[in-house]
């Protein structure tokens, strides 16, 4: 199967691989996916607590080309983005700038997850209710 | 210049050797005779071409050319093995044994007959992939007519014990099947020695062409037969109609002929490259060679690197290196290779395995090169791990709680 040079282009020079500190009270981590489905995606992001903003989002993952491109993207588009936009973050976002085939639609649907989770991380550290999202099928 | 791609997918397929091609174009054009036409010398001449082939053929493997049934692959080999022998003995009994890391074409053959009131028992493999030989013992029953257990395995490579297996099936009156296309022309395989009773395997893997294979049966001690599964002229002792490929038959006796006379030299050379490429591979922290070091094809090495998906590993260097991975990371298939878990292998390491297999025109350079590209793709991949990452700082990864798709 051929990859997109967009898939290539992430997966040759990944944006924003890295770690925050987990216990920081203004990071939120996501950790989806599981090593025997063969992709783990870890996402963090690091929020101003006065304006809502995402000053900084990092990610790891155990994947395909298409998972850590689609985590690489995920991180760049959360950048700069208010907590409240970026849980709007579709994964069909991410299949259509990546041009992701059908087979590997479920990359863009663990990215979205890791984006969720992370936010509801973040809002649990700040005693805010966990938002609940639709169940989906992967 | 090293020229790229470099081609490590021998077990897949193999390039053609220009001496068997040089062989086969003359069968195209000027000698292009059905070699069952019996009236005129173009078929004379075609049967014998084929007649020289199936000599050369027969030589490789130790049989009588009489033994030798063209077919049009292996998986055609399998098919009329397995379902030729569940048919011709219905009356001996219904039970055929296998293993789980058989090829597709010989567990689905089994599934299939299962549906038409075969039994089969599936052993499963031991943790270096070999066949336990008292698990086989124990299987056997009087009812039990077919053993089929393939020679060398696709993935892993390990060679199974033949000898051992094949005497545990006569002891016991049942015959001896084996899948030798891994095996035949890589390795020395003798089918009196060995104890085969048929086996089937293909050119296309031994430097010759796609489309055509052998299937070997067995006409004395005991005489075997098996029942034909495509009807027509009664070609090749009645158990295959078709009219013959004779290029490809040409071509497969000529490539059969070179693995004979080759082999010690090619498996002394390549053998040598397999082994710097797995030592060097070792090196790299957390990698895993699978499958029995001892008893293991000469040009194959399956490795694991931990915490590295494979499928994102083989993208870290695929443009220039064509090699097999045994993950699949697809929705239609999450699942990666029932052969590496069927030796015991947690997912993670199945998902994290490669294939490499070398081949006769593999060089000293194209192996160096290899190693770097894959190197540095793992250390680059663990960077960005998460995996590796807590593995690094001594969690537990099997204490997760996965969320499960």
């Amino acid at each position: 199967m051929a990859y997109s040079d967009k898939v290539i282009d992430h997966y040759s020079n990944p944006k924003n691989v890295g770690t925050l500190d987990k216990a920081s009270k203004s990071v939120g981590t996501g950790l989806v996916g599981a090593p025997e489905c063969g992709d783990v995606m870890r996402l963090q992001i690091q929020v101003d607590e006065a304006t809502g903003i995402i000053t900084d989002a990092k990610f790891k993952t155990f994947g395909c080309g298409s998972a850590i491109a689609s985590s690489s993207l995920a991180t760049e588009w959360l950048k700069g983005k208010s907590v409240d936009e970026a849980v709007k973050i579709d994964n069909m976002d991410l299949v259509e700038e990546l041009n992701l085939p059908p087979v590997k639609i479920h990359c863009s649907v663990l990215a979205e997850d890791a984006i969720k989770s992370a936010i509801n991380d973040y809002r649990v550290k700040n005693g805010l209710e966990e938002l609940v999202f639709e169940e989906r099928i992967h | 210049m090293l020229k790229l791609p470099i081609y490590l997918d021998h077990n897949a397929t193999t390039p053609m050797d220009p001496r068997v091609l040089e062989a086969m174009i003359p069968y195209f054009t000027e000698n292009f005779g059905n070699a069952a036409s019996r009236n005129h010398s173009f078929g004379w001449h075609a049967e014998e071409a084929v007649d020289y082939a199936r000599e050369q053929v027969a030589k490789l493997i130790g049989a009588d050319a009489k033994e030798i049934i063209f077919t049009s692959g292996a998986t055609e080999g399998d098919n009329l093995a397995i379902k030729g022998v569940f048919e011709m003995y219905a009356s001996k009994g219904n039970h055929i044994i296998t293993c789980t890391t058989e090829h597709k074409a010989v567990l689905d053959t089994c599934k299939h007959l299962e549906k038409l009131g075969a039994e089969v028992t599936y052993l499963e493999v031991q943790p270096d992939g070999l066949v336990d030989l008292k698990a086989l013992e124990a299987a056997m029953r009087p009812t039990t007519i077919l053993v089929t257990i393939m020679y060398a395995n696709n993935e892993i490579g390990v060679v199974q014990p033949v000898k051992e297996i094949s005497a545990i099936a006569k002891k016991h009156g049942a015959l001896f099947f084996t899948d030798g296309v891994q095996a035949v022309g890589k390795i020395p395989v003798d089918v009196i020695a060995d104890g085969i009773d048929i086996m089937a395997f293909t050119a296309h893997k031994m430097y010759g062409p796609k489309g055509v294979g052998a299937l070997y049966v067995r006409r004395k001690n005991p005489r075997v037969k098996v029942t034909a599964q495509m009807d027509g002229g009664g070609h090749e002792r009645g158990m295959r109609s078709g009219t013959l490929n004779v290029p490809g038959i040409v071509g497969f006796g000529k490539a059969a002929e070179i693995a004979r006379t080759d082999m010690a030299a090619d498996t002394e050379r390549i053998s040598k490259l397999r082994d710097k490429l797995e030592n060097a591979l070792k090196q790299i922290d957390e990698s895993y060679v699978n499958g029995n070091p001892a008893h293991r094809l000469p040009h194959v090495s399956n490795i694991s690197f931990k915490y590295v998906e494979g499928e994102g590993l083989m993208m870290g260097f695929n443009k220039d290196i064509a090699l097999s991975s045994g993950s699949a990371c697809t929705s239609a298939s999450l699942e990666p290779s029932y052969v590496l878990k069927a030796l015991g292998l947690g997912d993670d390491l199945a998902h994290s395995s490669l294939r490499f297999g070398l081949g006769r025109y593999t060089t000293e350079e194209q192996i160096d090169f290899t190693i770097k590209a894959v190197t540095d793709t793992v250390l680059k991949l663990r960077e960005m791990s998460p995996l590796w990452e807590m593995f690094k700082e001594g969690v537990d990864i099997d204490s997760i709680q996965w969320a499960h798709h």
